[in-house]
């Protein structure tokens, strides 16, 4: 596969607005969990809840997309210039040669439940209010970032979980190498909602503290938001040294439950291996990986058993999810930005929370932020129904 | 823009419920005539999962299993892409309707099922299937979308890909405001090479910049040009149809708003 250009980049989650205070909350190892307070809903967890999404104004022509998701994805939008990055991929390629591959994996549901809660007590239909194709199709936030930058080239939704925001950038590697764009806005938002909430909850794996990934007395996962995206671009001539580049990717199926990872982890191994594959690398090249780490008990252990198998006891390793929650369809891209950034600023981020140590996990999970050069990164995500997908940054070797 | 080829398709929609029959309406050979899809769910779902699994799972497998049986290709081999315009609606309903009436125990079932991926979860389930599986929706243009990323990804990983396109009909009140008629599932297994005497019609993506701003001929079936407004994955029908009758020519499908998907289809004996 050809290596694309990360010549744009943004992420907005419970740690921060844009990339200057993700940075700061991963220096200083802070959360933004808090206990759940989200509108009305009555679950004893912590989320990780974005402030002042609501706050954020839609645009009159734009109105039949306004619902939470949305606000969301056009207030992580307008950070670290990343429209500007995307007007200049724009004048280099045409509007027509920009994609669009956006990861969710409820889009607008609040909304959707919204207007369940307001039904017509007659009728019994839904409030006119609710426009189904700008809130609850998972389509729904595609369009509305497309409409929103202008872009005109191929654009998709994919749904894959909690793989989601992880698989759009292989879709979109794999559609420029194919010569149908030249660069392609990927990324991925999802917002709070009751139905993954209460969803999680009736799995029982939602814990009732902080998530503590890969500690031996994790309790489950805190769910978070977040709208993290990246603008990808083929190679257009010399670069400098400072660029980074998605050198790989690597998906795969767990063909084993729906809810449930294949328990020595054969998915997610295969996933990272096909990775390593496609970038040309071998696993010793690799200087950190960013787990998905959700903190329950069986993906942790799956994951550490993949993990051990591909890389051995000594790669470092951390999940950042203590930091910003479980931000499901969002995590793959929302990890992907901790990636770059810590490529880019020489150090690995440990979770806030790591409690103590799981002696049957055997890989070398980092209880401390560590610094020193560090130039390829993978990073994990793994969803229902046995979706993987991992990917590689760094600078070529 | 690089070829591909289909050799197997499975279909299933109202009235139609196999490719064999779809070929017959599609020539025009026998009158389409409107009716409701009938499922046939496939042998090989292990027991707990055909408890486990909707109708909109059903109907994806059961063409997802026919293109691999016409093309003489194992299940678990292809890479696979899974284009649906909208998640499970039965479940959808239910669990909005539950949260409403403010009961907050979401059955575990329905809510791993609610997930947009979960066709692609049971068909790895069901046929041992690891190969890299993509989920993708783009509204109308569902089927456009998946048949592009599936088009990308076979270029890319040179094995065959199995395209299923499908979607579901809603229950009131979601149905007012998503009107899908019933099920209709499409798949096509496609191949990087031709396979002489196998492969039924070549596709290439009509060039660099294979968009148009104006939709396609209508089809000369008026039930069936219905059909394929109707529900988002039948708007393959124009593509089946130039497949059935052996046609040389382009076809347009409903992608992106204003923005529709040109197809130059060949066939290949």
């Amino acid at each position: 596969m050809s290596i694309l250009m990360i010549s744009g980049m943004t992420a907005t989650s419970c740690i921060g607005r844009g990339l200057e205070q993700t940075l700061a909350a991963l220096h200083g190892r802070r959360s933004g969990l808090a206990p759940c307070a989200f509108r009305d809903m009555v679950v004893d967890t912590w989320v990780g809840e974005v402030a002042g999404v609501d706050d954020e104004k839609i645009d009159a022509d734009l109105r039949d997309f306004n619902c939470r998701n949305n606000r969301l994805a056009q207030l992580a939008l307008s950070q670290d210039g990343f429209a500007d990055a995307v007007e200049a991929a724009v004048s280099r390629w045409g509007r027509r040669r920009v994609g669009v591959f956006l990861g969710t994996s409820t889009a607008g549901m609040l909304r959707t439940e919204w207007a369940f809660r307001h039904r017509d007590a007659v009728s019994g239909q839904l409030p006119a209010e609710f426009v189904y194709a700008g809130t609850h199709s998972p389509y729904s936030l595609t369009e509305f970032v497309r409409r929103k930058l202008g872009l005109e080239g191929p654009a998709v939704a994919v749904s894959s979980a909690c793989s989601s925001s992880a698989k759009v950038f292989a879709s979109a590697q794999r559609m420029v190498d194919y010569g149908l764009i030249d660069a392609a806005v990927v990324g991925g938002v999802d917002s709070l909602c009751a139905t993954t909430l209460y969803g999680f909850e009736s799995l029982g794996l939602l814990a009732k503290e902080p998530c503590r990934p890969f500690s031996g007395d994790r309790a489950g996962i805190s769910i978070g938001e977040a709208a993290a995206y990246m603008l990808v671009e083929r190679m257009a001539g010399p670069q400098g040294r400072e660029a980074v580049w998605l050198l790989g990717v690597g998906e795969s199926s767990d063909a084993y439950h729906m809810s449930s990872p294949h328990p020595q982890g054969l998915g997610a191994r295969l996933a990272m291996e096909r990775a390593l594959v496609s970038a040309g690398l071998g696993p010793e090249h690799i200087d950190y990986i960013n787990l998905h780490g959700t903190g329950t008990v069986a993906n942790d252990a799956a994951e550490a058993i993949a993990i051990a198998n591909v890389f051995g006891t000594a790669t470092p390793c951390s999940s950042t999810k203590g930091a910003t929650g479980h931000t499901l369809g969002a995590a793959g891209a929302l990890e992907a930005a901790i990636c770059v950034l810590a490529i880019q600023n020489d150090f690995m981020p440990s979770s806030p929370y790591t409690g103590p140590r799981d002696q049957s996990l055997e890989i070398n999970y980092i209880s401390q932020n560590q610094g020193g050069a560090i130039s390829t990164v993978l990073s994990n995500s793994f969803g229902f129904g046995g979706s993987n997908c991992s990917l590689i940054f760094g600078r070529p070797i | 823009m690089h070829p591909v080829y289909v050799e197997g398709i499975g279909v299933l929609g109202p009235g139609m419920e196999s490719w064999q029959e779809a070929v017959c309406l599609l020539k025009g050979e026998h009158a389409y005539l409107p009716g409701k899809t009938i499922l046939s769910p496939p042998e090989s779902l292990p027991p707990a999962e055909r408890r486990r699994a909707s109708r909109g799972v059903m109907a994806a497998l059961q063409v997802g299993y026919a293109a691999c049986t016409m093309a003489g290709v194992l299940p678990a081999e292809p890479a696979s892409v899974f284009a649906s315009s909208g998640g499970d609606g039965d479940i959808c309903n239910a669990i909005c309707s539950a949260l409403a009436a403010d009961d907050h125990l979401i059955s575990p079932t329905q809510f791993h099922n609610s997930v947009h991926n979960a066709i692609s979860g049971y068909w790895g389930i069901a046929t041992g299937a690891m190969a890299p599986s993509s989920v993708v929706s783009a509204y109308d243009g569902s089927f456009a979308a998946g048949l592009l990323e599936a088009v990308s990804l076979l270029v890319s990983l040179r094995t065959p890909v199995l395209l299923v396109a499908s979607d579901q009909d809603y229950p009131f009140p979601l149905s007012a405001v998503r009107p899908v008629p019933d099920i209709f599932a499409v798949a096509l297994l496609l191949t990087v090479t031709p396979h002489p005497g196998k492969s039924l019609a070549q596709i290439r993506i009509a060039g660099d910049l294979p968009f148009a701003e104006l939709p396609g001929q209508a089809m000369s079936d008026l039930l069936l040009d219905d059909l394929s407004r109707a529900i988002p994955a039948a708007g393959c029908l124009p593509l089946l149809q130039s497949i059935a009758r052996q046609d040389t020519g382009n076809i347009v499908l409903v992608y992106l708003p204003s923005q529709y998907l040109v197809l130059e289809v060949a066939p290949c004996r």
